[in-house]
């Protein structure tokens, strides 16, 4: 008797006790709502510093949908839980984060938690964010607190049961959420630890380029060794890189700033917005930012010069293999490929690019059938699309043959379906038009050319 | 030679594989419909139909087009019976000098025959790679709205339903 009242004692004091923890580990209390802040109480330098480092963020990409306004959010994440919808963070204080104190964005870069004090889920990536100074913050907070307000409610998200709950996310954050990853090397330069701060900060460079764990958090073990960006490829940016001209600073800062680089080619796919975005912070950023990249990639073992690897190309015994893969190179693609013409009116020497000899062929492909789209005002490079003009198995036939003739890299496998799946994730592309605040048809696909 | 269907009809070309479309339609054919622009895919001027689709036939060799069906602007409709991309693009007074509008309207028409209502957001991304030097952009957008309506309510001829399966 009086040890079951013991047993059952202990029990309750156990679940109550394990309550408590699950609400603390839960619960995050809201921060009282404010009138929202009159622009002109922003000191015009701290919004200035606010621009440049959202640009280094990159925050109007994934907070902006193509053709809408800046910052208004509604852009679909497409996770393999659901899809997850960027929010809209201009001042607007019912839609947007008008009402939020500077303290709760703080909080919310920091921690992952919303003025309400809803936890948030890590495609915002706080995970790097709880990296930036609270003196950042404080610029980032000024300048988006001074942008044009508009009404644009969240779209609601699209995840399957139980990641549809956001107690799930606190479980989340208690596994994979490092405060202070981010220590500076007394070691190292001055620009390389600037250089670290950015990548592993605000910059999330990680978020896209190091591989995930299956439950979507990146694998701290496997940094930079290549990861997923909306149906693209990130390629590793480590040891691992497939570059065939090795990367350096200077190849990395001329790319960084520029958008393409006679080595490498040309920044495309979710990368093209990020290099528009650092066109416009101070060059000692990116300077610094290539500098710990460098370092990150390491130097090569064997490096070889960009007329080695040109030269390398074995065009003979792959025309063989796959005389229609030649034929279709040869008529359509080195008339401009091969003409040694710069851009935008030369594209690159195949036999230089790190979309053939990559281990996934996705960006070889969506490049492929899209394209790359000239940017208004800029001597952008440009490509025609080919989704029209050719065929599933004469594209699989391009591409096998550009594999082997310029590569010493395995045939890929299944390139049917990998050609069947980005035509299907770019027909929001190609039908385009997704009003301001909407997104497009297939919540899955993020429309990038 | 290479077999090549236009508008409905079989032709045997002698040129090389590697020779663009346009040229084989504009050179042999003798279809003026699809014009020169850029030659880099990137002004629309030479667009034309490929088994219903919209395609740059500057950068389209011969090689990758044999056996699919291409549709140029003179397969739509004639002076007597224009289809009715042509009747809107004419009753809008669309074209000023004209250079685009050919390629301008073979968008368009691929574009309806896969979606016969587009919203006004749905026409200007399809036609944002076509290039208008004289500024008609307000006509153009006006004829293929028409386009769609007529469409919509008039029947296709059946020589054109023929050509522009």
């Amino acid at each position: 008797m009086a040890r079951s009242h013991i047993i059952g004692g202990v029990v309750a004091a156990l679940v109550v006790a394990g309550a408590a923890a699950a609400v603390a580990l839960v619960w995050r209390p809201a921060i009282t709502a404010i009138d929202p802040p009159p622009p002109q109480s922003f000191e015009p330098a701290l919004v200035k510093r606010g621009r440049e480092l959202a640009a280094l963020g990159n925050c109007n990409d994934c907070h902006t949908v193509r053709g809408g306004k800046n910052f208004a959010g509604g852009l679909p994440v497409p996770t393999p839980f659901g899809a997850i919808f960027s929010t809209n963070i201009t001042p607007d204080p019912e839609t947007g984060i008008g009402r939020w104190p500077e303290e709760a964005f703080r909080r919310a870069m920091r921690t992952g938690v919303d003025r309400e004090g809803r936890h948030l889920y890590p495609t915002f990536p706080y995970d790097h964010f709880t990296n930036v100074t609270g003196e950042d913050d404080r610029a980032l907070y000024a300048y988006l607190m001074t942008r044009e307000p508009i009404v644009a409610a969240a779209r609601p998200n699209e995840l399957r049961f139980p990641f549809d709950q956001r107690f799930v996310v606190a479980g989340w954050k208690l596994l994979f959420l490092r405060r202070d990853t981010y220590h500076p090397d007394p070691t190292k330069s001055a620009e390389w630890n600037r250089g670290a701060y950015l990548v592993e900060g605000l910059a999330h460079c990680g978020a896209c380029h190091t591989p995930r764990n299956a439950l979507g958090a990146e694998r701290a073990q496997a940094a930079f060794s290549g990861g997923e960006a909306d149906d693209w490829n990130a390629y590793a940016i480590n040891t691992k890189s497939p570059a065939p001209v090795a990367w350096n600073a200077d190849a990395l800062e001329f790319y960084l700033r520029n958008g393409w680089h006679p080595d490498h080619g040309t920044a495309r796919g979710p990368m093209a917005e990020v290099v528009s975005n650092l066109a416009a912070v101070p060059a000692s950023d990116v300077h610094a930012i290539a500098v710990y990249m460098a370092d990150v990639f390491g130097a090569p073992a064997t490096p070889r010069s960009r007329e080695a690897v040109v030269a390398q190309a074995k065009s003979g015994a792959a025309r063989e293999a796959d005389p229609q893969g030649a034929a279709i190179y040869t008529a359509t693609c080195a008339a401009c490929h091969e003409s040694g013409r710069q851009p935008p009116y030369g594209g690159i020497n195949l036999a230089l690019s790190s979309a053939l000899s990559a281990p996934d062929p996705r960006n070889l492909v969506n490049i492929v059938l899209a394209g790359v789209r000239p940017v208004a005002g800029e001597r952008s490079p440009i490509m025609p699309g080919f989704g029209a003009s050719m065929g599933d198995q004469q594209i699989a036939s391009l591409v096998n043959y550009l594999r082997s003739r310029f590569t010493r890299e395995p045939v890929w496998r299944d390139l049917e379906t990998v050609i069947q799946d980005a035509r299907r994730t770019q027909t929001a592309y190609l039908r385009t038009s997704a009003g301001p605040t909407s997104a497009p048809a297939d919540a899955m696909q993020k429309d990038k050319p | 030679m290479t077999t090549l269907k236009v508008n409905g009809q079989e032709h045997q070309i002698a040129a090389e594989g590697d020779t663009p479309l346009l040229y084989v339609l504009r050179d042999e054919l003798k279809l003026n419909a699809a014009k020169f622009g850029c030659g880099l895919g990137q002004c629309g001027a030479c667009t034309v139909i490929v088994d219903g689709k919209a395609v740059l036939s500057c950068v389209t060799p011969l090689l990758l087009v044999e056996g699919k069906q291409v549709t140029t602007l003179e397969g739509l409709g004639t002076v007597q019976a224009p289809a009715p991309i042509q009747r809107a693009f004419m009753e809008e007074q669309a074209a000023q000098c004209g250079y685009c509008i050919a390629g301008m309207m073979m968008r368009a028409q691929a574009l309806l025959q896969r979606n016969s209502k587009p919203t006004d957001a749905e026409i200007r991304g399809e036609l944002a790679l076509h290039l208008c030097r004289c500024g008609t952009h307000t006509r153009i957008l006006r004829a293929v709205r028409r386009a769609a309506h007529l469409m919509d309510t008039a029947e296709l001829s059946p020589a054109n339903q023929e050509s522009v399966r």
